[in-house]
């Protein structure tokens, strides 16, 4: 086995790093602010509104991400009004950009379908107390509302950001340099794939580790109320054995 | 309702007086071709224990859910501490609140207590009470500490302040859920069956927290099946029968002779 080549490998693949991360961040950040907005829609009863996000939720989940980034990348600059847009055109005439918005638009209606279904299973009782109690519409739902629709939701939310991490190495397709284009160009070089590939799955599988972790930790700070009350927890499980 | 009973509920209070702690009139609801409420009225004073009685579906619940617009009652007047809540025609024809911020003031002036807590699951006792108080009244945080704190003593229950509801029994979380109704210094306090989803040797507790606060002078209107309350705390007792006021009086008067069949009926059920 030749450790050199290891290394060097993944020296280089980790470099990449940076750029699979900035995909990945803004990815995941735009497509929640789309997230949040298709989820208003289709819960403030708007009719017009309703249709508009479940008819984006149908054609964005209902078809390959990897479609939907060659049709933004290459389909919409077949367009002179795109061409000729001062606006448009610096935007998608950049693969970096591209993938970003590709990966947005999509992991947008993944998300605010798990969002949707967050808010319809805050307890009805529990709202109600909060109107009860006198507290306008906004008030209720940062404070009751959207606490526990968040934490319902941070399990299935936290898959679906793992998933998108996978989903920047499409960007490799577009020819960006991420740690799958770096990967790749490597193979070429050397004909040596499975030493490459190999690689780069441990650093994707170690990302996606660190980002679990992460989120566990988040649910795990947000829902101390899931857990045993402190005296109780000690009497179950005095001190865990393998620690 | 008969001649003689709205008789009785308007001799209760002396004529020409709008200051009733609470006061509903003529309140009707249906839910779809199902006609819940048949047009009910009532008034409590200052200091008024009402119990409200009746068997499972005969609108006790959506009587009170419609007081605080929980539900929005097809017509009727709700007046809270003389002030009438507003109702205007909606565009479906029909009403609605005239103004959602008028609604808002005269709910937090009627805290509730359900059957089921509803606590909100994800603060911690203290938190529970603190956040309608800082939110809604905009009171000083500490302030509202400091009540919350003396508030869960009265209750019992001031030792569990940091925990979750989650990780307490029905009869914690029932007072917990009153101490934050009492959070709100409210003029009216509804309770909704609170006994009910409890088990019976925690039921106690319950009802003794409630004693106090009839003792104190509170204005309550409380949906019950606890008869031993409803004789021995209420100052009067309503009898609901499909959706309609069966009886309505004085509890000894009620328990011991009971004015109508419906009611005669109602207790023997309960005796058995
Ligand atoms: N949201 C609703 N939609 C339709 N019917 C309802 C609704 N709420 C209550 N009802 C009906 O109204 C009747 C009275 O209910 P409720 O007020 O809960 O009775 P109670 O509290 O006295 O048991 C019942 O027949 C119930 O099925
Ligand atoms: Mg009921």
């Amino acid at each position: 086995m030749d450790s050199n080549f290891y290394l060097s490998t993944i020296w280089s693949v980790l470099k990449a790093l940076p750029l699979t991360l900035e995909i990945w961040l803004f990815g995941v950040a735009i497509g929640l602010v789309i997230a949040s907005g298709l989820t208003w829609m289709r819960a403030s009863g708007y009719k017009l509104g309703e249709y508009f996000a479940r008819a984006y939720v149908f054609v964005f989940r209902g078809s390959p991400l990897l479609v939907q980034l060659y049709l933004i990348y290459f389909g919409l600059s077949q367009f002179d009004f795109v061409r000729h847009s001062p606006i448009l055109w610096p935007i998608l005439r950049d693969p970096m950009y591209c993938t970003i918005l590709a990966m947005a638009l999509n992991t947008a209606a993944y998300s605010s379908e798990i969002f949707r279904g967050a808010l319809r299973a805050v307890p009805v009782g529990q709202i109600e107390a909060a109107k009860a109690f006198g507290m306008p519409t906004f008030t209720r739902f940062r404070l009751v509302t959207l606490p526990i629709a968040l934490r319902l939701a941070l399990p299935a939310y936290s898959t679906e950001i793992i998933l998108m991490t996978k989903a920047t190495a499409l960007a490799s397709m577009v020819t960006i340099m991420e740690m799958m284009g770096t990967a790749q160009k490597i193979q070429h070089d050397t004909f040596r794939p499975i030493e490459v590939l190999t690689c780069a799955g441990v650093i994707y599988l170690l990302l996606n580790l660190s980002i679990a972790r992460l989120f566990a930790f988040v649910e795990y700070l947000l829902s101390p109320h899931l857990r045993p009350p402190p005296e109780q927890s000690q009497q179950i499980k005095p001190v865990p054995e393998v620690l | 309702m008969s001649a003689d009973l709205a008789a009785a509920a308007k001799s209760a209070s002396p004529p020409g007086d709008d200051k009733a702690a609470i006061s509903v009139k003529d309140m009707r609801k249906s839910f779809g071709d199902h006609e819940v409420l048949k047009g009910i009225s009532l008034e409590a004073h200052k200091g008024d224990v009402i119990s409200i009685l009746g068997s499972s579906g005969s609108g006790k619940s959506t009587f009170l859910r419609c007081i605080n617009l929980l539900e929005l009652p097809d017509s009727g007047e709700v007046r809270v501490d003389g002030e009438l809540i507003r109702m205007k025609q909606g565009r479906d024809g029909r009403q609605m609140p005239a103004d959602i911020r008028q609604v808002e003031r005269v709910r937090a002036n009627l805290a509730m207590v359900f059957q089921s807590f509803n606590l909100w699951s994800h603060m911690t006792v203290l938190e529970n009470l603190v956040a309608a108080p800082t939110h809604v009244l905009k009171r000083p945080r500490a302030e509202c500490l400091e009540q919350a704190e003396a508030l869960l003593k009265r209750v019992g229950i001031w030792e569990r302040r940091n925990y979750y509801p989650p990780h307490m029994s029905g009869g914690q979380q029932q007072r917990a859920a009153i101490a934050r109704a009492l959070a709100m210094n409210p003029k009216v306090m509804l309770f909704d069956e609170p006994t009910s989803a409890l088990d019976p040797e925690l039921v106690g507790e319950v009802l003794r927290v409630m004693r106090s606060l009839a003792e104190e002078g509170r204005t309550m209107l409380v949906v019950t099946h606890e008869m031993g309350f409803a004789r021995d705390v209420s100052s009067q007792v309503m009898f609901l029968h499909k959706g309609e006021v069966d009886s309505l009086g004085e509890p000894k008067e009620m328990f011991a002779r009971p004015p109508t069949q419906q009611f005669k009926q109602f207790i023997a059920n309960f005796n058995k």
